[in-house]
């Protein structure tokens, strides 16, 4: 194994891990390494929060500051350490369920105070660690093992709430493309504020199997089939209705929390003094 | 200690010993996302359902397999 990967595992404790094979979020894991090293961040300075999940599982496996917490409540824990420890480089890291069902609430506050996180949802579409249950991604029609005859609702756009909510960079990327996916990790951890990565990911033993997708070459395969990137889109109105948009499709500036609140309790202590 | 902490990871040499292929067959869930995305076809099953290098001449180390791997279990590297 190289050197500068070994560096960030828990290799002599966890491994090999207990993902399904062919599971998505190993990929991602070790991805976000790889992104880590590029970056040069210390590993003493990252600060990786989670909630429950499959995906929620990450942190356990990645030598750094880790926090696993109650599932949904990744972010007000996350907001906690960036408020009392703003140094540190603060990445949530969670499946659709636990960020978009039962957290809902919390990031929507965090992306409206714009606090300098970064929250990597790892979508694949339903609830894997507990058996495979509809999540609010979960697109109409498909199945799982709580919508059997297929899903009457419609699905999230988590785009579209990141964006009203008032996060500073939204990117989506799929565990197809490896490189692409770096790219975008790269650039939503330099961001100053609320950015938001959102990652397709398959989930062969549960999603892909209750939808006869095949393995997780087939899934892979349809992620790299089924999406389209942002820059090879000239016009908005030639967006095919069943292609996936990929790449970076918000990026902004606005004043972070953080930063505020130092200048605020500066004043304060002057005034005082 | 660990089973894999000891066990060697398997390496594959090019015939010019320029790229080397790794695989530590303890990590290797026998997926077979590398084997599938490999542009060169190098990869394949070995009797155990887990990855051996078939023709590791043809590697152009483009990585693909090392990126794309889930379980960290597989790593190219290229002398220069
Ligand atoms: C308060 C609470 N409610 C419910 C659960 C059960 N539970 C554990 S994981 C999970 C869903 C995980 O799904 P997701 O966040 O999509 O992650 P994935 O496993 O798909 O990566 C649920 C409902 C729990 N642990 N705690
Ligand atoms: S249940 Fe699905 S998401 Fe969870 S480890 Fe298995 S493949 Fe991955
Ligand atoms: S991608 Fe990794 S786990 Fe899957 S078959 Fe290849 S080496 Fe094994
Ligand atoms: S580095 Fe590229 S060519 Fe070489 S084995 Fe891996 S995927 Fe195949």
């Amino acid at each position: 194994m190289k050197e500068e990967i070994k560096n960030y595992l828990r290799l002599d404790e966890r491994f090999p891990h207990i993902l399904c094979p062919g599971c998505g979020i190993g990929t991602i894991a070790n991805i976000l390494i790889r992104t880590f090293n590029e970056l040069n961040l210390d590993k003493n300075n990252i600060c990786l929060v989670s909630g429950i999940g499959c995906s929620s599982r990450i942190p356990g496996y990645i030598d750094c500051d880790t926090f696993h917490t109650l599932h949904g409540r990744a972010i007000p824990c996350a907001i906690g350490v960036k408020l009392a420890r703003p140094y540190l480089k603060v990445i949530i890291i969670g499946g659709d369920g636990d960020i978009l069902a039962i957290g809902l609430s919390h990031f929507i506050h965090a992306a409206r105070r714009n606090i300098d996180l970064t929250v990597i949802i790892v979508n694949n579409y339903n609830y894997g660690m507990t058996g495979g249950q509809v999540s609010p991604t979960t697109p109409k029609g498909k199945f799982t093992y709580t919508t059997p005859y297929g899903n009457l609702e419609e699905e999230f756009n988590i785009y579209e709430i990141s964006k009203s909510a008032g996060a500073i960079f939204f990117a989506r990327s799929t565990t197809y493309h490896v490189t692409h996916l770096k790219k975008v990790l790269k650039k939503a951890l330099t961001k100053k504020g609320f950015s938001v990565v959102e990652i397709l990911s398959q989930c062969p033993t549960l999603y892909g199997r209750l939808n006869r997708l095949g393995d997780a070459v087939k899934m892979l395969e349809e992620f790299k089939n089924r999406t389209i990137d942002i820059s090879l889109i000239k016009e908005p109105g030639e967006i095919p209705s069943d292609k996936i948009i990929i790449g970076i499709l918000l990026d902004r500036e606005r004043e972070e929390y953080c930063e505020k609140y130092e200048r605020l309790r500066k004043a304060i202590n002057e005034k005082r003094d | 200690m660990k089973k894999f902490l000891k066990e060697e990871p398997q390496i594959y040499f090019s015939n010019d010993n320029k790229k080397i292929i790794k695989v530590i067959k303890y990590f290797c869930k026998g997926c077979g996302i590398c084997i599938h995305f490999c542009p060169k076809k190098v990869l394949d099953w070995d009797k155990d359902f887990k990855v051996f290098a078939k023709n590791p001449n043809d590697c152009i180390a483009c990585y693909l397999c090392e990126l794309m791997c889930p379980d960290f279990a597989i790593f190219v590297e290229k002398e220069k």
